[in-house]
């Protein structure tokens, strides 16, 4: 087996593979549409493990990359974990809320294999569960914030939707640090959007259900924030979550109005509380990683 | 010699369209043409040079896809433009579609009968998308660059007395909108847009899964919309989108997307 010219063979149809073998990269972008014309290529089987570093994962993503899908990785473990443990908590979820928690457990247990499989032995170790303390206590160093997460569904539900609505705000701020890789670009929006439709029942649940009415954002929401939602659902506790980040100019409060320069209230001649709806708002990593601490030993 | 008839015949094409186009704009009402006019007149006169390098290398060119452009609205096809702000015009075009759809929801009988909190929640979906749209439309204008024209829609698969109708087109319109944006993101080049379509895409999720809830609870996610193998919302490129997206619209207003960044 001649490696050199099998190389030559890729040539033919991927005349770029010099290049990608030094510049790993740009290896990740192509990879997919590479795996097609591979196999036409007819290289053995056996022979794909050499060129693993060359068009394979982590090794081609650049440090910010890394940082950012590694932070998204900590939330989805902060997430992963909660619901791991309002499911395994005696008598917490029943009947359809728990099919319905169970649905998000799965999804954020498949972010964390994904983003795991993009980031190869880059990625962080697992924390393990033993990590992080959801009363928020952070392992008796300090009062519980919410002594009773696993005993009491509506405040289980609380910071379930505060969990959400951070990795909304938290994907939307790493979105554009990613731009230089389409395919983890991709990847991640499709992992933000998931986060969207979790936050979106979660507030449903919060207010009875679909046919319930919004009344209160800190206790019967809408499925998505209102303003800055009143500092959410324990605003002592939540109100970063909905507040600016950092730079606030940047990373503006959920009530923020002025889009791209332009004002959507007066453009469309509504409220503040509609002009806000209708968009959701970035976080910066430090402020997301501040709001996670709380829950960390 | 074949390829200088050809030539000559493009020119021709051209030069014809170009006098339908002045007629068509002295038409038109004005603010919005009178930039359209130039911007045409800039795009036609870069032609020449365009095609001549088609001619010469066989390559192809921004400027050809704005040839290609002029000659689809001969067909009365809405070309939505290449580079960032075909971006912006293909999700302006989606959020007029969606837009139109809640307004007329509002004026029809499902809407009179529904539950408090069906119509809480149209009343609302209705101006966030109203919202995005005119937003949108703003954007586009604020980068010097020329707002597609507003499509007229064709709702008539839509029966607006029906409960399932309308709440299922609802659905077919968020998780198309959310799959739109999420398809779209990496074609973006600007940061700054790209945050926007970030800004713009989640609210439509909070919809998407609203709205399914309420046609059954607990199907906020579903194997239709999420890969179950790795939890990823499943992506639709522009040209799959507008494939349904055009499928509402009328006939003079349906969308092209062929000029967008591949990637």
């Amino acid at each position: 087996m001649n490696i050199l010219k099998i190389i030559t063979e890729i040539e033919k149809v991927d005349p770029e593979v010099y290049e990608r073998l030094d510049q790993r990269r740009q290896m990740f972008k192509h990879f997919a549409g590479f795996g097609k014309k591979l196999a036409v290529a007819a290289v053995p089987l056996a022979m794909g493990s050499m060129f693993q570093k060359a068009y394979g994962q982590s090794s081609g993503l650049s440090a910010q990359i890394r940082e950012v899908l590694n932070f998204a990785l900590r939330l989805e473990y902060l997430e992963t974990y909660f619901y791991q443990l309002g499911l395994a908590a005696p008598g917490l979820l029943t009947g359809q809320n728990r099919s319905d928690i169970n649905l998000i457990y799965i999804d954020e247990q498949n972010h964390v294999k994904f983003l795991r499989s993009v980031l190869g032995a880059d990625a962080i170790p697992d924390p393990t569960p033993n990590a992080f303390d959801y009363t928020g206590a952070k392992g008796g160093a300090r009062a519980a914030l919410l002594p009773n997460v696993f005993t009491n569904l509506g405040t289980f539900l609380a910071l379930a939707q505060s969990f959400e609505d951070t990795g909304v705000r938290a994907y939307k701020g790493g979105a554009p640090l990613l731009i230089s890789n389409n395919t983890v670009l991709e990847a991640a929006l499709n992992i933000h959007s998931v986060e969207a439709r979790h936050a979106s029942h979660l507030r449903t649940m919060r207010r009875g259900g679909p046919q319930g009415e919004p009344l209160d954002p800190s206790s019967t929401p809408q499925s998505w924030p209102s303003g800055n939602d009143n500092g959410g659902p324990a605003p002592a506790i939540t109100a970063a979550i909905y507040g600016a980040g950092n730079p606030a100019s940047l990373y503006p409060s959920e009530a923020n109005v002025i889009q791209g320069g332009l004002n959507v209230q007066n453009i469309s001649q509504v409220s503040p509380s509609e002009a806000s709806e209708a968009f959701d708002e970035p976080l910066d990593m430090g402020t997301v990683l501040a709001i996670a601490n709380n829950f960390i030993k | 010699m074949e390829i200088i008839n050809n030539f000559h015949h493009l020119i021709q094409i051209i030069m014809s369209h170009i006098s339908h186009k002045s007629s068509e704009a002295e038409n038109a009402q004005g603010e919005v043409m009178v930039p359209l006019q130039r911007r045409a007149f800039l795009r036609y006169s870069g032609a020449g040079v365009a095609l001549s390098g088609l001619v010469l290398a066989g390559c192809t060119d921004d400027r050809l896809n704005d040839i290609f452009k002029q000659v689809d609205r001969n067909s009365g096809i809405v070309n939505v433009g290449s580079g960032d702000v075909g971006i912006l015009n293909y999700a302006y075009a989606l959020e007029q579609l969606e837009a139109a759809f809640y307004a007329k929801v509002m004026q029809e009988m499902f809407y009179q009968n529904a539950t408090r909190a069906e119509r809480i929640i149209l009343k609302d979906l209705a101006d966030h998308e109203k919202i995005h749209a005119e937003f949108l439309y703003a954007a586009i204008k604020a980068a010097g660059a020329i707002p597609i024209k507003k499509l007229t829609p064709d709702f008539s698969s839509v029966n607006f007395a029906s409960r399932a109708s309308v709440l299922g087109t609802a659905k077919a319109f968020e998780d198309l909108g959310v799959a739109a944006y999420n398809g779209a993101g990496k074609l973006i080049s600007n940061p700054a847009y790209l945050t926007i379509a970030g800004k713009i895409v989640s609210v439509e999720a909070r919809h998407a899964a609203l709205i399914r809830d309420l046609l059954q609870n607990g199907t906020f996610v579903g194997p239709d919309v999420v890969d179950l193998n790795t939890g990823l919302e499943k992506s639709k490129s522009p040209a799959e989108v507008a494939a349904i997206a055009n499928t509402f619209l009328a006939q003079g207003s349906k969308i092209d997307v062929s000029s967008l960044p591949k990637d």
